[in-house]
């Protein structure tokens, strides 16, 4: 039985389903392109944790299970739209042309984000949940005033959207993010994956309604999507972005998913919640749907499922390759970005510092400087 | 006596702050599940020694994540009658709770004319020195003393921990406890008996008449650490640790000082407006007769902090950035032998 509260358009077991609202807007050739970024964006996933295990990163926050999510979701944006990701967002990351390898030397610690947030639409990561969503909303205001909302050029009119999740919907933030965004009719497209898990703690420490219901409080709409189901995430995003940029608002979208890995690295999920829940939900896959949707409607074959699953194996070589090819950046470098104009006291800490590392034994200039 | 970690005796003294008073109630982030080994025994659920399973959920209460929510509900708890502990997990989540903490919990017994009490205590870790980023890694206690109506504790070992945390529930003022996670680890011998350590009162790790040497939650066993080395060397360094700063003991501060006549300040916090500026500046008032030299600072330079591990460590106050400081203030040239320190 379908939940009618519910957008989907294709189900578990691969088959399209109807929806009055919504339609998805592409073809079978734009589904297997789908696929394709859902598989690479898999196989990044899985090549990061991997390293880190490996001891090359020194931590990954895993998107096992929300590849829908964000592959839908990310390329339904256009190239002036502009994104505000947590530090989970690595699929919309790869829509949005940012070389894996730049969110692989950020967790490293080789660097603090390397990638041109201006160049790909796509900004830097934001490690305390929820401030990016009052971020994106000033930025979408910044386009109001800038005159590239509601022109009815296609080419001109942009939107932004921004990510979050579950645990993040509790926070002051997040909240009066919805306000701005509301009172000022902001084209901006709230996109919360709704993982069901904040660490330890499950959505119903976080609220006692269907997330995508509070977005009426505030005044705008809201909807909720399977989140496992990428033709249901790019349709509904598709709509909500539009919206935005014909300049009639934001808009709420709860893509219903499951965090199947562990918050990060760092946690082990088998202290706080049932193996039988990720077995449910492995029945859900966002991957797998759409391999049998191609396999038994579209004729995908073996050699095209076989030729992405040599290029996931090439770009998995390319990852691990580039990142433990990656430099430590230098000691003194820290000192750098603390000001645009550095200050007599920093630069004397910094002198004193440099004289404390050739204290010892082994300095080098070069690993120093 | 038993041997307990640092964790395990936060534990051991929430458990009996939980036991003793039923109005002792834990709230925060995570606190259900045990996430950070403070709230229970074992791993399962069903390890004796579960604070879920000891107390229930009326007692220790997974809460949304929503800090200014937390402290504000705390601080409401605490003026009808409740004695809460509040996990806040990190230290640097207390800023999205600033207004909570700064204009309520700190104000409220003044703006109530003294009629309210706030008799709660906010637990939080400085993930320092873990490689946890700029957002996870601060050390944020100078700020708070710069705020009337809080009291701040830094325990710095198992026993002092246990002592610290308990009077710190007894408190009716509230206590803000920062825990380094550098320290987690470290175990020694701890009283499983109820015991307090009152606010206010320095503990001397080590005695000595060269020099003193202030040293703050996790540079306190740096700071030993260094004393045995230079000892080696000749000098005599008294590690004085303050453990909680506010109150300060003032009085051991000053009267160390006024036997060694030098100081240096250990402190892993930011140089500028820190702990460690704020007991200069009391040796400066109190004992600059006694000065025989200029008092020297060990700090974290004010830089934000890498999640580069290549960088990181380098940046907070170690023994040999300890020793090099006494001998400075000493008047002692570096050894020009490798010693135990620079071959580490």
């Amino acid at each position: 039985m379908a939940d009618p509260d519910l957008v989907q358009l294709l189900t578990p077991e691969g088959e399209r389903a109807e929806h009055p609202d919504y339609a998805f807007a592409g073809d079978d050739d734009t589904i297997r392109s789908l696929y394709r970024d859902l598989v690479l964006t898999r196989r990044i996933d899985t090549e990061a944790t991997a390293l880190q295990r490996h001891g090359e990163l020194g931590i990954w926050a895993s998107l096992l299970g929300q590849e829908a999510a964000q592959i839908g979701s990310g390329r339904a944006l256009r190239r002036q739209d502009h994104a505000f990701p947590t530090y989970r967002e690595h699929g919309v990351a790869w829509t949005r042309g940012v070389d894996p390898l730049s969110l692989l030397s950020l967790f490293r610690g080789v660097d603090q984000g390397s990638w041109d947030p201006e160049a790909t639409g796509f900004g830097l990561y934001t490690i305390v949940i929820g401030a990016q969503t009052l971020h994106a909303t000033g930025y979408a205001m910044g386009l109001q005033r800038d005159g590239v909302v509601g022109t009815d050029d296609p080419d001109r009119d942009a939107a932004v959207i921004a990510y979050f999740g579950d645990g993040a919907t509790s926070q002051g933030d997040v909240n009066e993010a919805f306000i701005w965004a509301s009172v000022f009719n902001a084209p901006v497209v709230f996109f919360c994956q709704n993982n069901q898990w904040a660490i330890s703690e499950p959505i119903d420490r976080q609220t006692r309604i269907p997330l995508y219901q509070r977005a009426s409080g505030f005044g705008f709409p809201g909807v909720r999507v399977d989140g496992n189901d990428v033709l249901a995430v790019h349709a509904a995003t598709q709509a909500a972005l539009q919206r935005a940029r014909e300049g009639s608002g934001p808009t709420l979208i709860e893509a219903f998913t499951y965090r199947m890995g562990a918050h990060t690295t760092t946690d082990d999920p088998t202290r706080y919640r049932l193996s039988a829940d990720l077995e449910h939900w492995k029945l859900k896959d966002p991957v797998e749907r759409v391999h049998a949707y191609l396999t038994r409607h579209v004729g995908a074959g073996e050699d095209f499922f076989s030729e992405i699953a040599e290029e996931a194996d090439a770009l998995a070589v390319r990852l691990r390759e580039g990142t433990r090819a990656m430099a430590d950046p230098s000691i003194l470098s820290v000192f750098d970005q603390v000001y645009v104009e550095e200050s007599a006291e920093l630069a004397q800490q910094r002198d004193e510092h440099a004289a404390y590392l050739d204290s010892f034994e082994d300095a080098t200039d070069g690993a120093r400087r | 006596m038993t041997v307990m970690s640092y964790l395990g005796a936060i534990g051991a003294a929430q458990r009996e702050a939980m036991e003793a008073d039923e109005r002792v109630i834990i709230i925060g982030e995570d606190v259900e599940a045990n996430v950070y080994g403070t709230t229970g025994a074992g791993k399962s659920r069903k390890d004796k020694g579960d604070f879920l399973e000891m107390f229930g959920k009326n007692r220790i209460r997974n809460t949304p994540i929503s800090e200014e929510g937390i402290v504000g509900a705390a601080a409401g708890a605490a003026m009808t009658g409740l004695r809460p502990i509040v996990d806040l997990s990190y230290s640097s989540f207390l800023y999205m709770a600033m207004d909570q903490f700064v204009n309520q919990v700190a104000k409220n017994r003044y703006m109530f004319g003294g009629q309210a009490s706030m008799p709660v205590v906010f637990r939080s870790a400085m993930f320092y020195g873990l490689s946890t980023g700029a957002h996870h890694s601060d050390r944020p206690y100078p700020m708070f003393m710069n705020v009337p109506g809080l009291k701040i504790i830094t325990p710095a070992t198992p026993s002092d921990a246990k002592g610290l945390l308990r009077a710190a529930v007894d408190s009716d003022d509230p206590v803000l406890t920062f825990e380094a996670c550098t320290l987690w680890g470290s175990k020694e011998e701890v009283d499983e008996a109820e015991y307090r350590i009152p606010l206010g009162v320095a503990r001397t790790h080590r005695e000595g008449s060269d020099v003193t040497v202030v040293a703050i939650s996790g540079a306190v066993p740096e700071a030993i650490k260094a004393a045995n080395a230079l000892a080696e060397e000749g000098l005599s360094v008294e590690v004085l640790d303050p453990r909680t700063l506010v109150p300060l003991d003032r009085e051991a501060i000053v009267a160390s000082v006024a036997r060694t006549g030098r100081l240096v300040v250990a402190d892993p916090a930011h140089r500028t407006c820190g702990a460690a500026a704020e007991i200069s500046a009391l040796v400066a008032e109190e004992a600059f007769g006694s000065l025989r030299a200029p008092i020297v600072r060990v700090t974290t330079p004010d830089t934000q902090i890498p999640f580069s591990p290549a960088i990181e460590k380098q940046l907070y106050p170690d023994a040999m950035k300890i020793a090099a400081a006494v001998r400075r203030v000493c008047d002692v040239p570096e050894p020009a032998q490798e010693t135990a320190l620079s071959a580490r």
